[in-house]
């Protein structure tokens, strides 16, 4: 795994234009990810409380599966979302939020992914999405 | 209290222009009328998710549809002395990729609206609207002004 899943997640990161208008990084430590959103003004969906746009939230995990899956199921092409559920738990805070995928089960075509995102702490999500995926070729 | 079209419209605007994610993914208010809206969000390079078909983002339309359900709930909520939403839960089913290069609609119905939740149901498409690139169905939790 190690250097070249490490590349693998980079090229996914570089190659996806909506990850920078995000302004998504994310972190591997061995096998596992950890996706990382700083907060930016432009994230913002709620300005009075202030708190992050649920949308937002949603595509980082969404986001998150997919960089996931480029690290375990490498493909030339980008995998595709085939359904998503989310679900939001708390106001995500203007401030960074954190989330890692789980693989439950990978297929020939099929992945089935969740999702959990936090702020401040990892037992308290704000928000978690479970997915279907449907896989490129390899 | 009944809302005046230019109140609602005015609200509505606010809402899809002036919100700073809705401003930065370039959203443009399409219509609006009572449990109803539609919005627009025009094809951008760096929204691109998909480098080799230059396809939109499934991120930029899960926050379209999110907040066009969002956008159908006020309008329909306004005379409730309603304050705003947070999104409880949201599915989103992605029939096939928009295609390259296209700007993405979507319209959104909230069909129930009790004191606390509203159920909405929403689809995305890029040309034709009985051909929907994403459909999506969710329940939102009501935020009242304090009387």
């Amino acid at each position: 795994m190690s250097q070249a899943a490490a590349q693998r997640l980079e090229a996914f990161l570089e190659r996806v234009p909506y990850v920078r208008f995000l302004g998504m990084r994310a972190e591997l430590a061995g096998d596992e990810m950890t996706a990382i959103l700083p907060f930016a003004p432009h994230l913002i969906g709620n300005v009075a409380l202030p708190a992050l746009h649920g949308g937002v939230i949603g595509a980082f995990m969404e986001m998150t599966a997919l960089a996931q899956l480029s690290v375990i199921a490498p493909s030339p092409k980008v995998h595709k979302t085939i359904d998503i559920t989310i679900e939001y738990l708390r106001p995500g805070k203007a401030q960074v939020i954190y989330a890692r995928a789980d693989v439950r089960k990978i297929g020939r075509q099929i992945a089935n992914v969740h999702v959990e995102a936090w702020q401040d702490h990892r037992d308290k999500p704000a928000a978690a999405l479970r997915g279907h995926f449907l896989l490129s070729g390899t | 209290m009944t809302i005046s079209p230019e109140t609602l419209i005015e609200a509505a605007r606010r809402m899809v222009e002036a919100v700073p994610q809705a401003a930065a993914l370039g959203f443009k208010l399409l219509s609006v009328e009572p449990g109803k809206g539609s919005i627009l969000t025009p094809w951008r390079e760096d929204l691109v998710g998909d480098p080799d078909t230059g396809v939109i983002a499934g991120g930029v339309v899960t926050a379209l549809l999110d907040h066009c359900c969002g956008l159908a709930i006020t309008s329909r909520s306004l005379e409730g002395g309603f304050l705003s939403t947070a999104t409880l839960d949201l599915r989103i089913d992605y029939m096939r990729p928009a295609a390259p290069r296209a700007d993405v609609t979507a319209t959104a119905h909230c069909y129930k609206l009790t004191r606390s939740i509203a159920f909405v149901r929403a689809h995305a498409f890029d040309a034709d609207p009985d051909d929907p690139i994403a459909t999506a169905q969710g329940a939102f939790v009501l935020k009242r002004a304090q009387p």
